[in-house]
């Protein structure tokens, strides 16, 4: 299974499997552990079920010890207690100000970045394929560099970078499309167009004055330190909304991993969901760069773990892979402010973990072939 | 295959023959007659829009100068005269350094597409540039490295590194090297090459500010005197790979039949490889990493000269060194008084022109 995953063949979805995960004859035990509510079901089996609780803990213990980390330092105790808003009211402050919403915005990023990369993998079928790799983030970057070195409000920053995100999504999709959307077109016009924005940036970068530039560049690097309540509630609602579309949008995509042709023929509407699923994949992508900044590599490489443990794409495997997400750029994050002599911006840290992992994973799953 | 022969019967003779050996194209399907008087004509004009070019990069700027000071500070140089200092010191470099560049990765880029039997190859796009870049920046702020020959050669490595990656990466998956495939390993390796880039830059503000100027991709203020020693590489490469032509057709026939014909395919996509590492990491070292040339030239030439790869390296050379030098005269203009970088430039321009290829490529 897992190599197969890795290597970017999807394995093909078993079709004839009953769709509620009921009990195959002569065995008592449910497989699958079936959410149903009016017309729309999760399947969760048990494994992908006990992998996410383990990690959804490991999420926790992770936050918890987040809290008491920092030049102001307090047992697991304190930091517990004020997060609850009880104790000393500067420990109070630190944490409930300072720490956790920073941990929120970690969690909830880590969660839209992972859930949009499984997305984009799932409707293009390739695994090289990220809503950063294709030039949705550079558009952000272009807005909110443009935002940063002309001066303009700072606290429209996001804003400008979500407006970035959308409008160059929407600029790939329009440019890829010739009586519908073709995947491979699809991808080779978001490189082309997040080439294009790359040289807008540059050109931005190398125009204005280098202590105006910085802060820009710092920007780019994807940066959780300083997020506020009100980014993490934004992150909340577009999670909030966003998520379970994708874990509605979850059986469709599986069954457009057999191919278009194949799809057409079951009767999958196929401009339209894929349509769907590219709004709910920017939406999440694009909420994510706002708040945070273009963090590389979650996207493109958690949706690889996630199937190498859970098995190919489902409503389940969704929602661990956002559980994944959300552990890894936590603990990056952690990393990232606590680990290292100097904080630095956790998207050096994804990149510079992210990037040989991923490395590894395709040179293994090449070698495997 | 047909060598000996080809060559006892004179240049005539050879266009002939070639004309009725012509290998199936790629991309385009082969239309011999059309070309058969049109792509010397062609190559004839490709040395005619260097010149231009080169004239116009000597003229043009914040100061115009007059074809006879142009002329007179190439051939006798007074250096009393201000238009003619500007010429010598700043406009002639740039405008050698430009040729060189273009000329080289124009055909750099037309060897990667014959090689990988791809229309969208480009150092650029296939994260070779980029892996030179890292190589570079990495040489800069760790070992104060700061002269383009010096760090040359961890261009070398980086290059080579990166292209060796994109190449294990792209071809992995039961298809094999998809231009896809290759085009998104190549950026997903750009993408990994620049967040370590920027993440070193990050750490020291004065490498910083040095080296995002030197990331834009440009020919200005090299001084000739210090790339000496890299243009010879350029040039050298780029000349090398003009004798390809043969080889890179009959790859375009695909590796069976190559193999049937009696070629080593392995020990050929080597050596074409790399001279094409040679050329970007040269390239990289002197100017930065400049963008789309290696793309949007060599599908310009066969739009004149047909699918030959033994016309199209030629036409690729030459205009590819045309247009590098075209971008910086028009990255001068378009930015008065400051300029735009010709990087920025090709990117700009070369950018729209994937996205065609991409949408006639797919076309459904």
């Amino acid at each position: 299974m897992s190599e197969k995953a890795i290597r970017g063949e999807i394995p093909p979805v078993d079709l004839a499997s009953p769709r509620d995960g009921g009990s195959p004859s002569g065995d008592p035990r449910p497989r699958h552990l079936t959410v149903r509510r009016g017309g729309v079901s999760l399947r969760l089996s048990p494994r992908v079920a006990v992998l996410s609780l383990v990690v959804a803990a490991g999420i926790f213990l992770l936050a918890v010890w987040a809290l008491t980390l920092g030049s102001y330092a307090m047992s697991w105790g304190d930091a517990f207690a004020a997060a609850r808003g009880t104790g000393d009211a500067k420990q109070v402050f630190v944490v409930q100000s300072l720490r956790l919403p920073r941990i929120i915005a970690a969690v909830l990023a880590g969660a839209a970045l992972a859930v949009s990369g499984a997305i984009f993998q799932g409707v293009v079928r390739n695994p090289l394929v990220s809503p950063d790799i294709i030039g949705i983030d550079s558009g952000a970057s272009l807005a909110a560099v443009f935002w940063i070195v002309t001066g303009k409000q700072n606290a429209l920053l996001p804003v400008a970078a979500f407006v970035g995100a959308v409008a160059t999504a929407a600029a790939i999709y329009l440019l890829a499309w010739q009586r519908g959307v073709d995947t491979d077109r699809l991808i080779l016009v978001g490189i082309g167009v997040g080439a294009a924005l790359a040289a807008g940036i540059t050109y931005l970068t190398v125009r204005y004055p280098y202590e105006i530039v910085r802060p820009a560049e710092f920007w780019m690097m994807g940066s959780l330190s300083g997020s506020s309540w009100r980014d993490a509630a934004t992150l909340l609602v577009a999670a909030a909304v966003l998520v379970p579309a994708a874990l509605l949008l979850a059986p469709s995509l599986r069954t457009l991993q057999l191919g278009d042709d194949i799809s057409r023929g079951l009767g999958v509407p196929l401009e339209r969901l894929r349509f769907g699923l590219i709004i709910v994949g920017c939406g999440l992508a694009a909420a994510s760069v706002a708040i945070a900044g273009p963090i590389g590599f979650v996207a493109l490489m958690v949706p690889h773990v996630a199937r190498m443990l859970a098995g190919p794409i489902s409503g389940g495997v969704i929602l661990f892979t956002a559980v994944l997400g959300a552990f890894f750029l936590l603990a990056t994050d952690i990393f990232a402010q606590h680990g290292l002599p100097i904080a630095l911006p956790v998207g050096a840290i994804t990149a510079a973990v992210g990037a040989p992992y991923f490395l590894f994973l395709l040179y293994r799953s090449h070698a495997a072939h | 295959m047909h060598g000996t022969v080809r060559e006892r019967r004179g240049a005539i003779g050879a266009l002939m023959q070639t004309l009725r050996l012509e290998p199936p194209a790629l991309p385009a399907p082969s239309r011999p007659a059309r070309f058969r008087s049109g792509r010397a004509l062609a190559l004839l004009a490709g040395v005619g829009v260097v010149l231009l070019a080169a004239l116009l990069s000597l003229r043009v700027g914040s100061i115009s100068v007059s074809n006879r000071d142009a002329w007179d500070a190439l051939v006798h140089f007074n250096p009393d005269s201000y238009e003619q200092t500007v010429v010598r010191s700043l406009r002639l470099p740039r405008t050698v350094i430009g040729l060189a560049i273009g000329a080289s990765l124009g055909v750099a880029g037309a060897v990667m597409q014959g090689v990988t039997r791809n229309p969208l190859a480009d150092p650029y796009i296939l994260g070779v540039s980029s892996g030179a870049s890292f190589a570079i920046v990495t040489a800069i702020f760790y070992l104060g490295i700061t002269s383009p020959s010096g760090f040359v050669w961890f261009a070398f490595v980086g290059a080579l590194v990166a292209a060796g990656l994109v190449f294990v990466i792209g071809s992995a998956g039961r298809d094999g090297p998809t231009p896809v495939k290759l085009a998104l390993s190549g950026v997903v390796i750009s993408a990994a090459l620049s967040a370590w880039t920027s993440a070193l830059l990050l750490l020291d503000q004065s490498t910083g500010n040095i080296v995002r100027f030197w990331v834009a991709g440009s020919v200005v203020g090299r001084d000739l005197g210090s790339v000496a020693a890299l243009l010879p590489v350029l040039v050298g490469g780029g000349v090398a790979c003009l004798f390809l032509g043969h080889q890179l057709n009959v790859l375009s026939l695909g590796d069976d039949a190559a193999r049937g014909l009696g070629m080593r395919t392995g020990r050929t996509r080597l050596l074409c490889s790399l001279l094409v590492v040679l050329i970007t990491g040269a390239a990289v070292a002197v100017a930065g990493p400049i963008g789309f040339v290696g793309l949007a030239i060599p599908h310009m030439a066969r739009a004149l000269v047909g699918p030959d790869y033994r016309w199209v390296l030629p036409a690729s050379f030459l205009y590819g060194g045309a247009y590098l030098v075209a971008a910086d005269v028009l990255g001068r203009l378009v930015a008065q008084p400051a300029e735009l970088e010709v990087g920025i430039v090709t990117a700009l321009i070369g950018a729209p022109f994937m996205v065609a290829v991409a949408r006639r490529q797919h076309a459904t």
